[in-house]
C-alpha cells in the first residue's frame, strides 16, 4: 500500500490528514470548503477508531480500504514493533503521526544464550533518531533485546520531554551513566524498569539525580543493576514517592535496609527483595528490626520477589503477606523444600510461582497441595549441567498437574521425565496456553520407559487445546513433529533443540502449523529440502530461526531467490582460509519491508586463545564468521565480510 | 515406584568430584556435527564452554558443555549463589541474661573459641565474667554463663572443647547472683 498516493482533491487546501475539513483565511468565508462525503465518514472513522485498541483489530481495518488505512494511521497511538529490522524507522514515522507509546523488540530469543555475536545489531539508535524528531510527545518507550547506548539514553530524555515510562527488558550497552541521565532529566517519569539487562556500573550515583521534590515515580524496578546504591538517598526518594506502588531493589540492597525502605513505602503492591540477608554475618551490638512487622504493615503487597542471596531463617518474616499474594518469585532463592513448606502453605491466593529446582519434587508437592489456583510456574535449575542428578522430576510435575488445575503457563527444567508425566498433565490441565519442558540431557528419553518423548509432547498439542507456545526436549524423533503439526492449530511459538530425525520433522511443523510466527530450531537434522516447505508460509512469521541443524548456503540463496520480501541472514564458519563451505551454522530469516539491513556486523578475526583447526575465534569480542546478507534484490548474494586476515 | 525417586539417594552418596558432575553417565551421542566448532561464548564461563566444545572429537570423562545450552540466560547462572550448607550459614543462637528486658542473638560460628565468645558477652551486656576454671567454674564473677544443650540440661559453658559446644548448644543464659554460685559449685 504506497503512502504516496495522490488524494482526492476536497478543494481548498483541505487534506484528509487534517481533522478539521474547515479552512478559513482571513475575512469572509471565500475559502470555507463544507464538508464532502469522504471526509464526513472518514472523521467519524477516525472517532471510531479511536476505541480500537488490539493492533490486530486496527491493522484488520487498516486493510479495508486507502480511507480506512488513513484514517487508521493517524488514530493509532500504540504502536508495535515486533522485530526491528521488519521495518524501517523512517517509513513508520511516515506512516504513524501521532504515537505517545511504542514497543521495539530486537535480537533473537536464542540471542540470550549466545548463540548470536555479542555486536550482532539491534541498534536503538536509528529508531531514536527517527522517533526524536517525529515523536516528541512520546509517553511510553519499552525496549526488549536491544542494544541501547547511554547517549541514546541522553537523547531520549532529551527528546521526550513528556515521557512517562522508561521498560528496558534484556537490553544492554549502556551503564549507570545513562541511568543517571534518564533520573535527572526525565522530569514525568512514573515508570522506570530494567529487567534482565546487563548494565555498566560506572560508578555513577545515579538514584542521587532524581529531582529532590516529591516525584511522580509509581514503579522503580533496578533489581538487575549489578551497582552498588547510595541507600539514604534511595530512603529519601522512596519517602517522597507517594505513588510509588512497584520497587524493586538490587542485590547491594541489605534486609535491614529493606525494612527501612519497607516502613517508609506501606502503600507497595509490588517488591522486590534484594539480597533479603544483613550486610554482616552477626549484627552484634544492633537490635535486629522487626522485619515480620514490616511486611505485616504492607497490606497491599501481592507480589514478592527479590531474595537474591537469601539467608533462609529470614524467609519467616513474609508470614504476613503470603495470604494476599498473587506472585512469589523465589528463582533466586536456594532453598529446600522443608524451607519452602511453611511458605508456600500460607499461599493459597498464589498465581504466579518462581522457584529453583533446590526445593525438589516435594517442595512442588507442597505448591501443589496449597496453590489451586496456580496459573504460571517456572522452575530453574541451580545447576545448569547436562548431566546432574537434579531434584526435580516427573514427580513434581505430575504433583503440580494434580493440584494446579488451572495451570495457564509452566517452564520446567529437569534431568529426568516421563511420558506419563506429561501426558497426565495435558489431561489434568486442560487450560495450558504455554508448555516449556526443558529436559537438560541432550536426547534424553523417558527414563522409565526408555522411549523418545513423543507420545508426551504428542499428549500437550492434542489435549491441550488453548497452546501458543510450546518447547520440547528430551530423545525426540520425527514423530512428535507430525502430532505437533497434526494438532498444534494454534501454535505460535515453538522452540526445538537436539530433536527429530529427517527433514520430514520440519515438514511437518512447516505445513501443519498456519499460526505458526516464531520458530527456532538448534541442532537438529534438518535441511534444505524441510526448508522449502515452508515457501508458502515464512511471509506469516515473525522470524525462523535454525542453527546447528543441515541446511546448506546454496538452500538459503534459493529461499531468498523465491521470496524477496524476506532477509535472509545467514552466519557460516569460514573453515578453509579461501575457501567457502556451504555449511551454514545460522539461519535467521525474517520478513522485511526494507531489505537487507546495513549495519550487520563486519568479520572479526583475531587470534585465539585456542586453535581449532582451521578455524580461529576469540571468545570475548570477536566473532569468527562470514555474515552473508543474501539479497533479494540481487540475483546472487553479498558477502559483507572482510576476508579473515591470518592470525598474528 | 515414583517413592524411590523421592529419596534421591545420589544426593547423599559421598563420593569425589565436584557437584554436579557424574562419571558413570556417558554422552549419549556426541555432537552431531563434529567438525563445526560452536560459536564463542559472550559471557565469563564462555572459555571454559567453548575450550570443552572443541574437544567434541576426544570422549572425555566430563561432558563437553555446548554452548547456550541448556537454556538458562547467563545473567540468572552468573547471579545464582551455590547452596551454602548448613554448615556455612551462621549458628544464631539466643542470648538471655536474667533481668534483661530482651534477648540478644549471636552467630557462634563467628568466634573462635571460648575466650572470644566470653569477650563478646561481656562486652553485649556490659558485665564481666571472668575467667574459666574446670575445678571452680568461673569464679570471681557475679555471673556464669549457661546454655542449654539438645537434651535441654542446663550446662556451664567451658566444659566441652569448643566445636562440640558449638553443635550441642541451643541457646545462652547467663545467670547471675545465687543461681550462678550455685552452678558453678555444683561441680
Amino acid at each position: 500500500m504506497s503512502e504516496d498516493e495522490e488524494l482526492p482533491d476536497l478543494g481548498g487546501g483541505a487534506t484528509p490528514n487534517s481533522n478539521s475539513t474547515v479552512v478559513s483565511i482571513g475575512g469572509g468565508d471565500q475559502n470555507y470548503v463544507s464538508p464532502g462525503p469522504d471526509q464526513v465518514l472518514e472523521n467519524v472513522l477516525e472517532n471510531v477508531l479511536c476505541f480500537l485498541t488490539s493492533r490486530r483489530d486496527r491493522n484488520a481495518a487498516s486493510l479495508v480500504c486507502k480511507s480506512w488505512y488513513r484514517a487508521e494511521a493517524l488514530t493509532r497511538s500504540e504502536l508495535f514493533i515486533g522485530n526491528c529490522y521488519s521495518v524501517s524507522p523512517r517509513r513508520v514515522t511516515n506512516r504513524f503521526r501521532l504515537i505517545k507509546a511504542i514497543a521495539i523488540k530486537g535480537k533473537p530469543r536464542f540471542s540470550d544464550f549466545s548463540l548470536l555475536p555479542p555486536d550482532w545489531g539491534a541498534h536503538f539508535a536509528p529508531w531514536l533518531r527517527a522517533m526524536a524528531i517525529s515523536y516528541r510527545a512520546l509517553e511510553k518507550l519499552y525496549l526488549k533485546r536491544m542494544c541501547v547506548r547511554d547517549e541514546d539514553l541522553a537523547i531520549a530524555a532529551h527528546s521526550f520531554p513528556i515521557l512517562k515510562e522508561l521498560v528496558l527488558v534484556c537490553c544492554e550497552g549502556f551503564g549507570t551513566d545513562g541511568l543517571a541521565i534518564v533520573a535527572r532529566e526525565c522530569r514525568q517519569i512514573r515508570v522506570l524498569e530494567l529487567m534482565d539487562s546487563v548494565i555498566r556500573d560506572n560508578e555513577v550515583d545515579w538514584i542521587s539525580c532524581f529531582p529532590e521534590d516529591v516525584t511522580c515515580l509509581e514503579s522503580l524496578i533496578f533489581d538487575c543493576v549489578e551497582a552498588p546504591i547510595n541507600f539514604e538517598v534511595l530512603e529519601r526518594l522512596v519517602a517522597r514517592s507517594p505513588s510509588l506502588k512497584k520497587l524493586m531493589l538490587n542485590s547491594y540492597i541489605s534486609i535491614t535496609q529493606l525494612y527501612r525502605l519497607m516502613i517508609r513505602a506501606p502503600q507497595l503492591t509490588h517488591l522486590g527483595t534484594g539480597s533479603f540477608s544483613p550486610l554482616e554475618i552477626v549484627a552484634q551490638g544492633e537490635h535486629e528490626p522487626d522485619y515480620f512487622s514490616a511486611f505485616a504493615a504492607c497490606k497491599s503487597l501481592i507480589c514478592l520477589s527479590g531474595f537474591k542471596e537469601i539467608i533462609p531463617e529470614y524467609l519467616s518474616a513474609i508470614y504476613p503477606v503470603c495470604g494476599n499474594l498473587t506472585s512469589l518469585n523465589l528463582s533466586y532463592a536456594n532453598i529446600s523444600a522443608e524451607q519452602l513448606k511453611p511458605v508456600i502453605r500460607q499461599c493459597h491466593k498464589l498465581q504466579t510461582f518462581w522457584a529453583l529446582d533446590s526445593v525438589s519434587d516435594e517442595g512442588l508437592q507442597a505448591v501443589s497441595a496449597a496453590c489451586k489456583d496456580l496459573r504460571e510456574l517456572r522452575v530453574f535449575p541451580v545447576e545448569a549441567l547436562e548431566d546432574a542428578e537434579g531434584p526435580v522430576s516427573e514427580v513434581g510435575l505430575l504433583a503440580i498437574s494434580e493440584g494446579c488445575r488451572k495451570l495457564q503457563s509452566i517452564l520446567y527444567f529437569c534431568h529426568r521425565m516421563t511420558n506419563a508425566a506429561v501426558v497426565a498433565m495435558s489431561k489434568n490441565c486442560p487450560d495450558l496456553v504455554v508448555f516449556r519442558l526443558c529436559i537438560m540431557g541432550r536426547h534424553m528419553p523417558d527414563h522409565v520407559t526408555g522411549e523418545p518423548m513423543d507420545e508426551g509432547f504428542g499428549a500437550i498439542v492434542k489435549n491441550c487445546k488453548k497452546l501458543t507456545r510450546l518447547a520440547v526436549s528430551g530423545l525426540l524423533t520425527d514423530r512428535v513433529f507430525n502430532y505437533i503439526g497434526q494438532y498444534g492449530k494454534l501454535l505460535r511459538t515453538l522452540s526445538v533443540a537436539f530433536a527429530g530425525n529427517t527433514d520430514l520433522g520440519l515438514k511437518y511443523l512447516l505445513e501443519g502449523c498456519p499460526k505458526l510466527q516464531k520458530l527456532e530450531i538448534r541442532d537438529s537434522p534438518f535441511g534444505d529440502s524441510a526448508l522449502f516447505a515452508g515457501l508458502h508460509h515464512y511471509y506469516n512469521m515473525r522470524f525462523l530461526w535454525l542453527s546447528a541443524c543441515k541446511v546448506t548456503r546454496q538452500g538459503c540463496k534459493e529461499v531468498a531467490r523465491q521470496l524477496p520480501g524476506l532477509v535472509v541472514e545467514v552466519i557460516a564458519w569460514n573453515e578453509e582460509e579461501n575457501g567457502t563451505s556451504e555449511d551454514v551454522d545460522t539461519l535467521y530469516l525474517y520478513r522485511s519491508l526494507d531489505g537487507p539491513r546495513a549495519d550487520a556486523p563486519r568479520l572479526m578475526v583475531r587470534p585465539s586463545l585456542i586453535m581449532l583447526g582451521k578455524a580461529l575465534f576469540n571468545y570475548r569480542a570477536g566473532f569468527p564468521l562470514a555474515a552473508l546478507k543474501i539479497s533479494p534484490s540481487s540475483c546472487g548474494f553479498h558477502a559483507l565480510a572482510v576476508e579473515p586476515s591470518p592470525a598474528a | 515406584m515414583a517413592h524411590q525417586n523421592d529419596l534421591n539417594l545420589k544426593a547423599t552418596e559421598l563420593r569425589l568430584g565436584l557437584p554436579g558432575t557424574d562419571e558413570s553417565e556417558d554422552m549419549v551421542s556426541t555432537a552431531k556435527n563434529n567438525k563445526r566448532a560452536s560459536p564463542a561464548s559472550v559471557n565469563d564461563s564462555g572459555l571454559n564452554s567453548a575450550a570443552k566444545s572443541a574437544d567434541n572429537e576426544t570422549s572425555s570423562a566430563s561432558k563437553a558443555q555446548i554452548v547456550g545450552w541448556p537454556p538458562v540466560r547467563s545473567y540468572r547462572k552468573n547471579n545464582l549463589q551455590p547452596k551454602k550448607a548448613d554448615s556455612e550459614t551462621g549458628i544464631y543462637v539466643k542470648v538471655s541474661m536474667d533481668g534483661a528486658p530482651y534477648l540478644r542473638k549471636v552467630d557462634l560460628k563467628v568466634y573462635n573459641g571460648y575466650s572470644d565468645l566470653l569477650k563478646a558477652l561481656e562486652s553485649m551486656f556490659k558485665l564481666s565474667i571472668g575467667e574459666y576454671s574446670e575445678r571452680e567454674g568461673y569464679k570471681g564473677s557475679e555471673y556464669a554463663p549457661a546454655y542449654e544443650d539438645k537434651d535441654g540440661d542446663l550446662m556451664l559453658v567451658g566444659d566441652v572443647p569448643w566445636d562440640m559446644f558449638m553443635s550441642s548448644c541451643k541457646r545462652l543464659r547467663i545467670m547471675n547472683g545465687s543461681e550462678a554460685k550455685g552452678l558453678g559449685c555444683a561441680l
